[in-house]
């Protein structure tokens, strides 16, 4: 093998601006896909309510433990998509923001006191105001840009607060923990409280 | 002592600098023929890279057994549907993805049990529609049969990689995470048709659709 010279870093980078330097075909052409996502994985964490509530989920599920822990942030998305769906087909739903809001306190209410209610009955109202949620970010998706792209980032983002919660509520485990995640709780309602005040106002 | 001169790479760089073409970001075509095309067709396509992701899921939650039969049907039945597709498909403004997405997220996240063949059969199903889709792009504007290949090359991988791993999967939260990422991919697709909806009129969201 001593006949065999190893190749130049020029002519690999030769290589590699050639290669660079190709032609596109103009198939496929796609417009706005990065955009795309980064607007919809800011969507979610745009809007503090939005975020309470979310969280909240995660930390209502770490202290009922499994199942709930992950039939919520399950529910959640996929019934929030349901109701960016409405959104963006221009189906109404009345009292969106005040809705939010009062997802806000009532799911802070509900760490804050610890509540174990039957599970169907913490998915339905869990699944409930995911509808309003959904609905509000789907009539304010911004046009022009990859409906896909903008649905996976909204959706990740989602799907990370929750997780964001989960994780957090893990501190249930010690009894400290539990102290400052019904602390939270109260402090995720009160919040929730001023948006409802602003909301109704 | 002597200085040395640049060599003929250094030359070659250079011109090559030269003759950059501009910087069109977004592109498919890889420049280095057409069934690296199709590879960089489906990477870059997450209408159909997705459906097989999910696909790959499921079938990994099903088992090793329902994940081999996957593994096979998927990309022939693509390969078929492509070369139909290639000759007789046309563009259309189904929302075909979004639907693949909530159909096999919801059955990600169900974890419902389906039996082998009803997997094969899903994954036959999935193949044919997305390569029938592919088609009209491919022959149109596109790589043509070769890129079919480059795709189905992928399909293969993405669903050995996807369902070998599932399949590795013991731990119940695991298996729980799997399912969470299908009601992700459920909640797109919800929100994908939607957005068909509010665009309905205007460009449609195909898999490979020429965008004007």
């Amino acid at each position: 093998m001593s006949g065999r010279r190893a190749p130049s870093p020029e002519g690999l980078l030769a290589i590699l601006v050639i290669a660079l330097a190709m032609s596109p075909a103009r198939a496929h052409v796609q417009a706005g896909e990065a955009a795309g996502f980064f607007s919809g994985f800011r969507h979610p964490v745009s809007g503090l309510d939005h975020v309470l509530a979310m969280v909240s989920v995660g930390l209502w599920g770490a202290q009922l433990g499994a199942p709930a822990v992950w039939l919520l942030p399950v529910v959640f998305p996929m019934v929030m998509a349901f109701g960016g769906f409405l959104g963006l087909a221009g189906v109404p739903l009345p009292g969106v923001e005040v809705a939010i809001a009062l997802s806000a306190v009532l799911l802070g209410l509900a760490v804050a006191r610890e509540a174990r209610p039957p599970l169907a009955l913490a998915a339905a109202l869990v699944g409930f105001f995911a509808i309003f949620h959904g609905h509000a970010h789907g009539t304010e998706l911004p046009a022009g840009q990859s409906g896909l792209l903008y649905s996976i980032g909204f959706v990740v983002a989602t799907g990370l607060l929750h997780l964001t919660g989960i994780a957090i509520g893990l501190v249930h485990r010690w009894a400290w923990g539990r102290v400052a995640l019904r602390v939270a709780g109260a402090l995720v309602a009160i919040a929730g409280s001023g948006f409802l005040w602003k909301a109704i106002r | 002592m002597r200085t040395r001169l640049p060599g003929a790479g250094t030359w070659t760089f250079f011109a090559a600098l030269l003759i950059s073409g501009r910087a069109d970001a977004h592109l498919v075509t890889t420049g280095l023929g057409p069934a690296y095309d199709g590879i960089g067709h489906l990477l870059l396509t997450p209408e159909d890279l997705v459906p097989i992701l999910a696909l790959a899921l499921f079938a990994g939650l099903r088992g090793a057994s329902a994940g081999r039969l996957a593994l096979f049907v998927l990309p022939l039945a693509w390969l078929a549907g492509g070369l139909a597709g290639l000759n007789l498909g046309r563009a259309t403004a189904a929302p075909v993805p979004a639907l693949s997405f909530i159909l096999l997220g919801l059955l990600v996240a169900a974890d419902v049990k389906f039996p082998d063949g009803a997997v094969a059969g899903l994954a036959g199903a999935v193949g044919l529609v997305h390569g029938f889709l592919n088609g009209p792009a491919l022959a149109g504007a596109g790589p043509g049969a070769l890129g079919l290949l480059g795709i189905a090359a992928v399909a293969f991988a993405v669903v050995a990689l996807a369902a070998a791993l599932v399949v590795s999967l013991k731990a119940p939260a695991a298996r729980i995470a799997v399912r969470v990422a299908g009601s992700w991919i459920a909640a797109i697709g919800l929100l994908l048709l939607g957005w068909t909806f509010r665009t309905r009129g205007a460009i449609p969201t195909v898999p490979g659709m020429l965008v004007p």
